[in-house]
């Protein structure tokens, strides 16, 4: 909503703040100015002169020497604009002033200086101005010359500010305003406000009563057969029109709101719009059959050329405004090419009316229309206010001489709105806002903007342009505005004391985020929805589960069509950016959901499950990512019997480097070096390496206890076990071989040497252990050593490794 | 004798004197005290002695032994003393040679200024809680006041599954499912991910993160509203950090307001992050409605409430500076390595 300080002045004439005072007390009383510019911003020291004599330029054909009197003084302009001649009025930029912009249109922020100069050896005291140069246009001001010198009227004064007369000397504001309080889409709303802020008295426009002897009635019959759709209807009947200009000040207000002044009809609706708030259309009563007006709905499928003659496809949800025998209009949207104004109209028929805001915002998004009209009826407009707005524009009609009115209204109004009555509780106001106001304090504040208070009833009337107004807390919110939510008192909340804290799930988080950190990877962010063309990317067969996905009905793109189901694209296109911006060594993680339709179509809220995800290429192969696993298994305290199986066959994984982690034969997880051609589908062009943890199923395990164990106190004793391996055996089945052997006294076993090549026959492994013995409550003698090694030496034969020593 | 006794002590102490490394000390020691030393020689010459001088005389020697051996001690100490300060002085290191470092991770500012955000509140007694990033349309809209048709549905540009189920479009539907489960009084924070359909550009992100507050209680008031967020603003922004409360309008508070904050970074005169202003937009906030409430079955005559919401981006952007929001989702290590 864009409205100048001049036309709040008209209701608030008392008013007198800058603009910025303006800006930040609107801003704090709860209608907030997002911005304002000056018109003349850019504009300095420009006059009324008067062109006293025109000489040709002895050097220049296309250049001419005006003598051009300023009120005090006759200066010399030398100018090559072709439309002015002696006597005319024009605005003059003297020596030392500024113009917003070229006479092409174009501006230029902080304006141009203008100086004294010579042109082509003539001097020149200052420079004429064109609408452009004066930072308009002749949109909006469409008595300019196409090209060349703005003209005053005969009547201006000569030597004026130039800036004044045009009406420049003004503040364009800009308020958000928020959709409850519909009222404020007007200039008179918007005056209300000021006044009740700056406490100034508010003198909205006084509509006296119009009209000739005849009667409405005997002109038009109104028929609403949607009454739901259309609460009100007014129609009043302008006759002997006589279209002409609108007045100066008319058009610079329209202009100023970014409305194109065009004739004084149409420039009278789209005035009473901006300043009621309230929409009209003016038909040609000659066109409309049968003198007649039935709203109803569109049939099916109906098509209807619009006023901007464009033809337009209907359903029976959009409500029409028809005469006897044909659509006329779309209601509340924009009327039709076949009643429309022409230059030749006689009589006109004025509607104000108030339509369903709800229908009228899906059918101006369905027909793909929306106007400036649907855009104040979709918020749910007063039916009360139509009235008033029709009758204004009557008045405006009669002032401007526009046409004869013709007396009274037809007013199709079935469900009379009436104003809300809520009970005032100043204890309660107190109560919620932890203020003391008094009753009177409250009643003032109330008062200020147009409540009324019913003594004896207790009870406060809001008028039914405030829509918002229902409960105690709606006018604590109205006395706390106009009290100052800066006068509110700062507390903090009394009562029970609350412990705050983490779920435990999230700590599980965090602990993922210090692991992962403390092991090189870095946190990253992905988006949850994505396209489903990466499961052809990652190889997912065509009957996978993954692919089962949660659709999003209306996605920005099918690239974010779906909710993913696995973290894996999210992590692999991180690395592939990461990778063709040439970072060296990158190791990402991410903690975020996956979302996994429990059903399709979806009837009840997918399962959402954390997925700690971790990525890297460069540095480091498969077993430094695993390593990151072990730490924050032993992190959770989840010291039990941690299993990797290599038979996890994940397709976009390297077949012979990928394993499933299981916990107490629980799958947290996979992991495994990416294969090749999805790293090359991504752009990769390294080993690449993913693992993926699901937490719910880590939380399970999880726990932050720990138990101190003692410190063993009898000395351990270490063997050494070196072997050759069939390669196939890996060394989780020897590992798990060894412990089971080895019994209670094998306290750890670990792999010290690897090695296969020369040396060691084809097919087959050298592998070598350290095994560490101990027991809890003595010193292992010999022959406890020599019987559990036997154990595990027979263990290990029937697996054919041959033990070399 | 004593005479020889007092030269061979006067010429041991005198060599000890000049000697200049731990060989020369060696020698002397062989030379005075060794098994053919000097001193040895004297005592085997003690049948010389009048037998009545012999133990004055043993005494005497044995003495001069010591005196010798004690000097002898203490010049090995400088000496081997002055041998280490020699060695270390050709250790020298060039301490500005480049560190050796482990490589360690980086934390996303999202999650820093997130994490910072839960401290704070956690401080003053909130629970963290947590609600599903697909959502009813129930709790999305309808219990938050929010109802079908209502053009806020469209001002926030939803993405639809279907008709009853949404991606969340702000961390608010948490609070009419905190509130549902009915145990009072509540405090809670629900940070967590939202979605609008907006375009991806330097200041838009169809996924952001709101973080979510709610208190409800007997005798909850604006103005404890107010304090609990002047506080907040101060340990998140610093102690000298300002607010103010302007009214706005959300459909399930009432009254509703803004807050702004003092610019962080120039103090309120006015800088390049606050447009000029001074002053700074971070959250929404207000008095729960009655009517949700209501809705979410909790008397609104005997408990009141409050409710806020933060950008969480908002908050990261301008705390770190970082000036296009698609940084925070391209992952570029480059950009990660600097929180």
């Amino acid at each position: 909503m864009n409205t100048t300080l001049s036309w709040i002045k008209a209701y608030v004439p008392d008013l007198d703040v800058t603009a910025q005072e303006f800006t930040d007390a609107m801003t704090l009383s709860g209608t907030k100015v997002e911005g304002y510019t000056a018109a003349d911003r850019d504009l300095d020291n420009i006059v009324i002169g008067q062109i006293e004599k025109i000489e040709p330029h002895p050097d220049a054909d296309k250049l001419i020497i005006c003598q051009v009197n300023i009120g005090d003084k006759v200066i010399q302009i030398v100018t090559g604009a072709p439309n002015v001649k002696e006597g005319d009025k024009v605005p003059v930029v003297l020596d030392g002033g500024k113009v917003a912009g070229g006479h092409d249109g174009k501006m230029t922020p902080g304006g141009i200086p203008i100086h004294k100069g010579k042109l082509r050896g003539v001097e020149s005291d200052g420079m004429m101005c064109s609408i452009e140069e004066l930072g308009s246009s002749r949109e909006l001001y469409p008595e300019a010359p196409e090209y060349g010198i703005y003209l005053f009227p005969e009547d201006a004064k000569v030597g004026a500010d130039a800036i004044e007369a045009l009406g420049l000397r003004d503040v364009n504001f800009e308020f958000e305003i928020t959709s409850n309080r519909v009222d404020c889409f007007s200039v008179i709303g918007i005056a209300r406000e000021a006044a009740a802020t700056f406490r100034k008295p508010f003198h909205p426009p006084v509509v006296t009563e119009t009209g000739n002897q005849e009667r409405a009635e005997d002109y038009v019959k109104v028929t609403v057969k949607d009454p739901d759709l259309c609460p009100r209807y007014c129609a009043r009947i302008v006759k002997n029109i006589k279209l002409a200009p609108s007045p100066k000040w008319m058009q610079r207000r329209l202009a100023a709101a970014g409305i194109r002044p065009i004739n004084n009809i149409v420039d009278i609706t789209n005035y009473v719009m901006e300043e009621y708030g309230q929409p009209m259309h003016a038909y040609d009563y000659d066109q409309i059959a049968g003198h007649e007006i039935i709203v109803r709905r569109a049939e099916e499928g109906e098509s209807f050329v619009t006023l901007d003659g464009q033809e337009r496809s209907l359903d029976e949800n959009v409500l029409m405004i028809c005469d006897g025998e044909k659509s006329v209009g779309i209601a509340g949207i924009m009327g039709g090419e076949n009643s429309m104004i022409t230059d030749d109209v006689k009589t006109m028929l004025f509607e104000a009316a108030c339509f369903d805001g709800t229908n009228i915002r899906l059918s101006a998004k369905r027909i793909g229309l929306r106007t400036d009209a649907s855009g104040k009826f979709e918020k749910g407009l007063d039916p009360n206010n139509a009235k008033a707005a029709i009758d204004r524009a009557c008045q405006l009609v009669e002032e401007l001489g526009a046409g004869e009115v013709v007396g009274g209204m037809v007013d199709v109004y079935t469900k009379v709105k009436e104003p809300v009555e809520i009970p005032f509780e100043p204890d309660k106001i107190n109560a919620l806002l932890g203020t003391s106001l008094s009753e009177q304090e409250i009643l003032d504040y109330l008062r200020l903007v147009d409540l009324e208070y019913d003594a004896d009833r207790r009870v406060v009337t809001a008028p039914t342009f405030r829509q918002d107004l229902f409960r105690t807390a709606d006018l604590a919110e109205e006395a706390a505005r106009f009290f100052g939510y800066d006068n509110i008192p700062v507390t903090l909340p009394s009562g029970e004391a609350t412990a705050g804290k983490l779920p435990f799930e999230m700590r599980v988080r965090e602990m993922a985020e210090d692991c992962a950190e403390f092991c090189g990877f870095s946190q990253g962010m992905m988006y949850s929805f994505e396209s489903p063309k990466v499961f052809d990317k990652l190889l997912i067969p065509e009957d996978s589960s993954l692919r089962r996905t949660v659709k999003i009905a209306n996605p920005l793109g099918e690239d974010f069509s779906i909710m993913r189901t696995t973290p894996l694209n999210g992590m692999l296109t991180s690395l592939a950016f990461n990778y063709s911006h040439r970072n060296k060594d990158v190791r990402l993680y991410e903690l975020g959901n996956i979302y996994l339709p429990k059903q399709l179509p979806l009837t009840e809220l997918p399962e959402e499950r954390m997925q700690f995800t971790l990525g890297m290429y460069g540095q480091g192969d498969f077993f430094d990512l695993k390593g990151v696993l072990e730490e924050f298994l032993d992190k959770l305290g989840m010291t039990g019997r941690r299993t990797y199986d290599p038979d996890s066959s994940h397709p976009y994984f390297h077949p012979g480097r990928q394993a499933d982690l299981y916990y107490e034969n629980c799958r947290l997880g996979y992991l495994g070096e990416v294969h090749p051609l999805v790293a090359d589908a991504y752009g990769i062009g390294d080993r690449a390496y993913v693992a993926v943890l699901d937490l719910p199923e880590v939380t399970r395990f999880a726990t932050f206890d720990r138990k101190y164990t003692g410190i063993a106190r009898y000395p351990a004793v270490t063997r050494d076990i070196s072997m050759v391996v069939p390669k196939e055996v890996t060394a989780g089945r020897i590992e798990d071989m060894i412990l089971q052997r080895g019994g209670k006294i094998l306290e750890s076993c670990t792999l010290f040497d690897i090695y296969e090549g020369a040396q060691i026959q084809e097919g087959f492994k050298s592998m070598a252990y350290s095994l560490v013995f101990r027991a809890k409550d003595r010193t292992l003698e010999e022959a406890d050593i020599t019987s559990a090694m036997k154990k595990i030496w027979n263990g290990l034969e029937s697996m054919k490794i041959e033990i070399r020593s | 004798m004593e005479e020889k006794l007092q030269a061979i002590k006067t010429e041991a102490l005198e060599q000890l004197k000049k000697a200049d490394s731990l060989d020369r000390l060696n020698e002397i020691r062989v030379s005075f005290l060794g098994k053919k030393g000097q001193l040895t020689a004297l005592l085997k010459s003690m049948k010389e002695v009048a037998p009545e001088d012999r133990p004055a005389f043993g005494q005497l020697v044995n003495s001069t032994r010591a005196q010798i051996e004690e000097v002898l001690e203490e010049t090995k100490k400088k000496l081997e003393r002055a041998a280490l300060d020699e060695k270390l002085k050709k250790e020298v290191l060039d301490v500005t040679l480049p560190a050796k470092r482990s490589l360690i991770g980086h934390r996303h500012p999202n999650t820093i200024a997130r994490e910072e955000v839960e401290r704070i509140f956690i401080g003053m007694g909130y629970e963290v809680v947590e609600g599903p990033e697909i959502e009813y349309d129930l709790y999305n809209f309808e219990k938050l006041n929010i109802p079908a048709n209502h053009p806020a549905k469209d001002e926030q540009d939803t993405f639809y599954i279907n008709k009853d189920i949404v991606l969340r479009t702000q961390t608010s539907p948490v609070q009419a499912r905190i509130m549902e489960q009915g145990k009072l009084p509540i405090r809670v924070i629900a940070p967590g991910r939202v979605f609008r359909s907006d375009e991806v550009d330097a200041t838009h992100s169809p996924s952001f993160h709101q973080i979510e507050g709610l208190v409800v209680d007997k005798n909850i008031t604006f103005a404890d509203l107010k304090g609990t967020l002047e506080q907040f603003a101060r340990e998140l922004f610093g102690e000298n950090t300002r607010t103010k409360f302007r009214p706005h309008h959300f459909p399930f508070t009432e009254p509703s307001a803004e807050v702004d904050v003092s610019c962080f970074k120039c103090g309120g005169k006015g800088c390049r992050f606050c447009k000029g202003s001074g002053w700074i937009e971070i959250l929404g906030c207000g008095m729960v409605h009655p009517h949700v409430f209501e809705m979410c079955g909790i008397d609104p005559k005997e408990y009141t409430g409050f409710a806020f919401g933060v950008g969480l981006e908002r908050i990261a952007l301008l705390k770190y500076e970082i000036d296009d929001m698609r940084l925070l989702y391209e992952n570029d290590s480059r950009f990660l390595k600097q929180f």
